[in-house]
């Protein structure tokens, strides 16, 4: 099984096609920090037009490392998941689409053997993709920005809040953002993998994946109250942003923050059940399918 | 002889369509098998069954005295294949596509190694090229040394020179002989072209429509001495189930309700005294010459075809 793990990790390490979601995610980053350094204080501003009469705030220090890299996470996180259903929805269709993968299964190995590999391989991918993410996102961000409390911007309900954090309780957050992050692209991950196996190009899985992740996505953030009760509990885009409650900290009968605290953990945990769960069915899914597809390409 | 490929009743059904049907044969050690057959036959279909493909409707696959279902790990260790075009990592080089495959079969073999298995199948001097630079007879060449990586027992081949030039056609039947003669290995290979059945195989089975024909050593099936007859009678039926208890059982078939038999020239007047003999009015015992016009004609096509080219 390791032999054939590291045989796929070379596989996706050779293939041209790996290295668009890493460019991306540079380019994006970069953007973003380019743009900020430049003309930060502009967003700043328009950011705390509507609170800026309740709190006394210095603008100059909100712009840092940690609130570039919450800044970065909150738009990239909507995009990485195509990057990850490029990979995963090549799996097992790109194999069929080249040919090989009647070669792969005359190999002796079950079914079952080389998708749970293909699975591994591109979980490892996504954690890649998200170290690299962190590598620019954070680590770059903090050297070019510096470090300082981190100002978080939250609408609750019908307000707008601010959560203060200190900057000795902030690195842990992102330890456990960028693996709650792992197990929600993971999902997207194993649902590229169950629709490769249905098909025979590339392009049909990936886009199908991409498709299903917009269309949940929108549906998630339809904020009326039969979608709220009836639907969005039973989609997994509901969950995939999840890594923001390590982000809002909770805070005493006063309202001052404490430190090392979470407002509400168990909404965490539930959400990465349910994302495992997504995970197991998917993956058995595939599992089942693959093992009774006939291979015909 | 040592069985080494042993099927039994083999049907594969695509929803209504049956693309194999009811299929029995038995290649043996040392044997170089023709698989042959038109298009659509259902040669591809029955050797993907083989290689646990396609999973059969009905039927019994065993390799090495062993059923393929239940030891199917154990049995592709000793099978190299290639089936139809073989189009491996095009974006990797020659030498990095056998590397993978050899790990993929549990070996780690040194580039000396690999470089050995190319040099056989003449690919030494492209190792470092990437294959998507190769033209279709290179990627076959390589196809079959992806194949022999692991050094298997048995190895099966798919229509290895479709798309070949005959300078392709050529080495790769010579290829065939050197891996039957010099290394002993037993091959199944198919091909739509009895000419070049008849040039590599000493076995082989005729497929249509699903259906097995004919199955024989080949010099045996292509004796000129023999031919196939069409028999028509005022039973056919009963003519049939006759002649299955009869001297010529073996080369008997039932083709939509008609007798063909494949039978020596000279048991011709014996055939039509043992019909008489058993009160059956005989309308016609009409000879289709040769197996090799027999097939053509099975095949519906007038096309000449061209022996290989050395």
């Amino acid at each position: 099984m390791l032999s054939l793990l590291q045989i796929e990790l070379y596989k996706i390490y050779r293939r041209p096609r790996t290295y668009i979601a890493f460019t991306a995610i540079t380019a994006i980053v970069l953007i973003f920090q380019f743009a900020f350094k430049s003309d930060g204080q502009s967003y700043m501003n328009l950011m705390l037009q509507n609170v800026q009469d309740n709190f006394e705030l210095d603008k100059s220090k909100a712009i840092n490392g940690y609130f570039m890299c919450y800044i970065i996470l909150n738009t990239l996180l909507v995009q990485v998941p195509i990057l990850v259903a490029l990979i995963a929805g090549d799996a097992i269709s790109g194999e069929a689409n080249m040919g090989t993968l009647r070669l792969l299964v005359t190999k002796p190995y079950s079914r079952t053997q080389l998708l749970v590999v293909k699975f591994f391989a591109s979980f490892i991918f996504t954690i890649l993709l998200l170290v690299w993410m962190a590598i620019l996102a954070l680590f770059l961000s903090l050297l070019l920005f510096g470090v300082d409390d981190m100002l978080i911007f939250r609408v609750k309900g019908e307000e707008s809040q601010i959560l203060q954090i200190t900057q000795d309780d902030i690195m842990w957050r992102y330890f456990a953002a960028f693996g709650y992050a792992t197990i929600a692209l993971t999902v997207i991950a194993s649902l590229g993998i169950l629709l490769s196996v249905y098909a025979e190009n590339s392009i049909g899985p990936i886009v199908a994946t991409v498709c299903i992740v917009l269309f949940f996505t929108i549906v998630s953030n339809i904020n009326v109250p039969i979608i709220d009760k009836n639907i969005k509990p039973w989609l997994f885009t509901s969950y995939l942003v999840g890594w923001k409650g390590f982000f809002y900290i909770g805070v005493n009968p006063e309202g001052q923050p404490i430190k090392g605290s979470l407002e509400n953990w168990a909404s965490i945990r539930n959400s990465l059940y349910i994302l495992l769960a997504h995970i197991g069915v998917f993956l058995g899914m595939a599992v089942y399918s693959f093992q009774k597809k006939d291979i015909l390409s | 002889m040592e069985p080494i490929i042993e099927v039994s009743q083999l049907c594969k059904n695509f929803n209504q369509f049956t693309a194999v049907d009811n299929v029995n044969f038995t290649v043996y050690k040392g044997d170089v098998f023709g698989f042959l057959g038109e298009n659509g036959a259902g040669k591809s279909t029955t050797i993907r069954m083989l290689l646990t493909l396609i999973e059969p409707t009905s039927g019994e696959i065993k390799l090495f005295g062993k059923s393929l279902q239940k030891h199917r790990k154990e049995i592709l260790h000793q099978v190299g294949a290639v089936i139809e075009r073989p189009d491996l990592y095009k974006y990797l080089s020659a030498l990095d596509n056998l590397k993978l495959f050899a790990k993929m079969s549990g070996l780690s073999l040194s580039n000396n190694n690999l470089l050995e298995q190319l040099d056989l199948v003449g690919l030494a001097d492209r190792s470092e090229s990437k294959v998507k630079t190769f033209s279709q007879g290179m990627k076959q060449r390589l196809g079959i040394a992806v194949a022999l990586v692991h050094n298997p027992e048995l190895i099966i081949l798919d229509e290895p020179t479709n798309g070949l030039d005959p300078q392709g056609i050529a080495d790769i039947r010579n290829l065939i002989l050197k891996l039957s003669h010099e290394r002993g290995k037993t091959i199944l290979v198919s091909s739509h072209l009895l000419s070049e059945i008849e040039i590599i195989a000493n076995r082989m089975l005729i497929m249509h429509k699903g259906k097995k024909i004919i199955e024989g050593e080949v010099n045996s099936l292509l004796d000129p001495s023999k031919t196939i007859v069409k028999v028509e009678t005022s039973d056919n039926n009963n003519t049939f189930e006759l002649l299955k208890t009869s001297l010529w059982s073996d080369g008997i078939k039932n083709i939509d309700n008609q007798i063909h038999l494949n039978i020596s020239k000279k048991d011709i007047p014996n055939l039509n005294r043992f019909l008489v003999e058993h009160h059956i009015d005989i309308y016609m015992i009409q000879p289709l010459h040769s197996l090799e016009n027999y097939f053509l004609n099975l095949t519906k096509t007038s096309v000449h075809v061209e022996p290989f080219a050395n």
